[in-house]
């Protein structure tokens, strides 16, 4: 019996040999079996119907692009590289902002029943409002749609992190609290070597959720904004009716997303331990 | 009153539960020398637990005082250790960690070597010198109240207050621990007051049991001495021709006496110096129990 690791590997090779063999053969061009029509001559000979690209074709383009991923041609004609990183770049910018008021403010909620209190209906009131619906606002006062990117990944990605921190520090174990008080051990302290490793674990998993969602909403902002990244690369290449380049930049998504996240997972395995 | 070490005085503690006050003991009075080992026993809810955490500075009495070494006791202290019966070790540090923790809080100004040298020396102590780099959750139960007890006495408080440390253990585990807390005991010199429910153990490690009637308005009854020859051993102890009447004692009072007393209501009685040795043998406070020990507490704790 083979290992459950190979079993799965040759079951997933098979489904994407399956499902691209059904793609590819579902979009070939039509064979010209009859010569052209003098009406179709004129027409360019182009088919009726537009047809998505095959498997085939997007793998050559998904190679020409990534063995030049960093050339720049002006500036509606930048490598994926570029367009990726402009991406991250703002990902990141909103996360960390994100992450520096989301944490202390979590502490704080989480330790302070008066502050969950007091703070709590603003949170739920402004946790399901949709990051997008922020833009017009922040492109207003904040004059500059680069910015108003990174404004509203910061605003999409501080309600997990902040939650999930003042869950975690609210639910650290009594007994752990009690150990730090039976050894003197001042507010400050008690915080960063109890109450910190204790909810580190549901504090990862806040900043994991963030990550995610800063992801999805990254894309649709740079569709909103142009300019530059990747989301403004997806719509640009459907206006230039380029499908080949739009199913590519798809993939590059989703491969980046699985890298972020597994980043995080790997802090997040730092961080864990056993009761 | 005499100079206790650490004095307990008209210590009570009231619940205000649905409009109802509660009065969980009342009028305690406890006096524990330097060195002594104190024992408590009681049935469930006469708030053992509470006056042990009112020791430690982690409860508030509603009246009352704790007095140790001259001062009042008003907070937590590195002054008083505690391990609580489930252990409280921190799962994200290994065994040195957990240890060191401790030492560090009590000498912030000692270098890393000296912190782990004190730590490794009472790891050693209780036997866990080859288990320094594992969590606590790669350890046993056994393991991990060894670990606990290593971190309390390398802190070298004045008072150790130990939460029924065995409760959670099998009966083969609780008699080696038991052995190991005698022998730290014995090497440290330390002042301790323990809770525990197993009679045998009170009379194994004590000095002095403390027997408390039942709750609510449950007080401290008797103060039994325990005048058997140290150092004691487990397989050793049970040929005293004094243990038996100790041990029929200790459980008489446990099945009958401290629901009697709680009934009579008798504000006036303070807690009753006991030594069971000295009693006569037709002494009502003596009588033979007929039914097995064991049933008899399994029947009352239920």
């Amino acid at each position: 019996m083979l290992s459950l690791n190979l079993r799965a590997t040759i079951l997933s090779v098979a489904l994407l040999i399956v499902a691209l063999g059904i793609w590819e053969a579902l979009n070939q061009p039509p064979s010209a079996s009859e010569g052209l029509s003098e009406y179709e001559m004129l027409m360019g000979g182009a088919d009726q119907e537009a047809r998505v690209p095959p498997p085939s074709k997007v793998i050559g383009h998904a190679y020409d692009e990534l063995s030049n991923p960093f050339y720049d041609a002006g500036p509606n004609d930048k490598g994926i590289g570029i367009q990726l990183a402009y991406s991250i770049y703002r990902v990141l910018a909103g996360y960390l902002a994100a992450a520096l008021i989301a944490i202390p403010l979590g502490f704080l909620i989480g330790m302070s029943p008066l502050m969950h209190k007091a703070l709590n209906p603003y949170i739920q009131v402004l946790r399901p409002i949709s990051p997008l619906a922020w833009m017009p606002l922040a492109l207003f006062i904040i004059k500059d749609s680069e910015q108003s990117a990174i404004f509203v990944i910061f605003i999409c990605s501080i309600w997990p992190m902040l939650i999930n921190t003042a869950f975690g520090v609210a639910n650290v174990r009594k007994d752990w609290v009690r150990v730090a008080q039976t050894h003197e051990l001042s507010q400050l302290k008690t915080a960063f070597t109890v109450i910190l490793p204790a909810a580190a674990p549901t504090i990862l998993t806040g900043m994991r959720i963030s990550i995610g969602i800063a992801w999805l909403v990254i894309v649709a902002a740079e569709m909103l904004v142009g300019g530059t990244g990747i989301g403004y690369y997806v719509w640009n290449e459907w206006n230039n009716l380029d499908l080949n380049s739009v199913i590519f930049s798809i993939l590059m998504i989703g491969v980046v997303g699985m890298l972020l996240d597994m980043a995080l997972g790997t802090v997040a395995k730092l961080v864990k331990y056993e009761e | 009153m005499s100079k206790h070490f650490v004095s307990v005085e008209g210590l009570a503690k009231h619940f205000t539960t649905n409009k109802e006050e509660l009065i969980v003991f009342e009028d305690v009075n406890i006096g524990i020398d330097k060195g002594e080992f104190v024992c408590i026993i009681g049935h469930s809810g006469c708030g053992k637990s509470t006056i042990l955490n009112v020791l430690a500075g982690l409860d508030s009495p509603t009246n009352g005082v704790v007095i140790m070494d001259g001062k009042e006791v008003s907070g937590p202290s590195l002054d008083r250790g505690i391990v609580f019966q489930n252990y409280s070790l921190l799962p994200w540090l290994n065994t040195r960690q957990n240890v060191s923790f401790g030492v560090k809080a009590r000498w912030p100004e000692w270098s890393k070597e000296e912190v782990n040298k004190h730590s490794e020396k009472f790891l050693d102590m209780v036997g866990l010198s080859h288990s320094l780099g594992k969590k606590p959750s790669e350890l046993s139960g056994g393991m991990r109240q060894r670990v606990s007890i290593a971190r309390a006495f390398a802190t070298n408080p004045k008072l150790l207050l130990l939460d029924e440390p065995f409760g959670a253990l099998d009966a083969l585990t609780r008699g080696i621990i038991q052995d190991e807390l005698i022998k730290i005991w014995s090497e440290t010199q330390q002042t301790v007051f323990m809770i525990t429910h197993d009679v045998d153990e009170a009379i194994l490690l004590a000095d002095r049991i403390l027997l408390m009637t039942n709750g609510p308005r449950a007080k401290v009854a008797e103060s039994v001495s325990i005048n058997l020859p140290r150092p004691r051993n487990r397989a050793t102890i049970i040929d005293n021709p004094d243990y038996y009447k100790i041990r029929n004692y200790l459980v008489h009072f446990l099945v009958t006496r401290s629901q009697e007393l709680t009934d009579e209501d008798d504000d006036s009685q303070n807690t009753v110096t006991v030594d069971p040795t000295e009693l006569s043998e037709s002494d009502s406070r003596t009588k033979k129990q007929t039914t097995p020990v064991n049933e008899q507490l399994a029947a009352h704790s239920a």
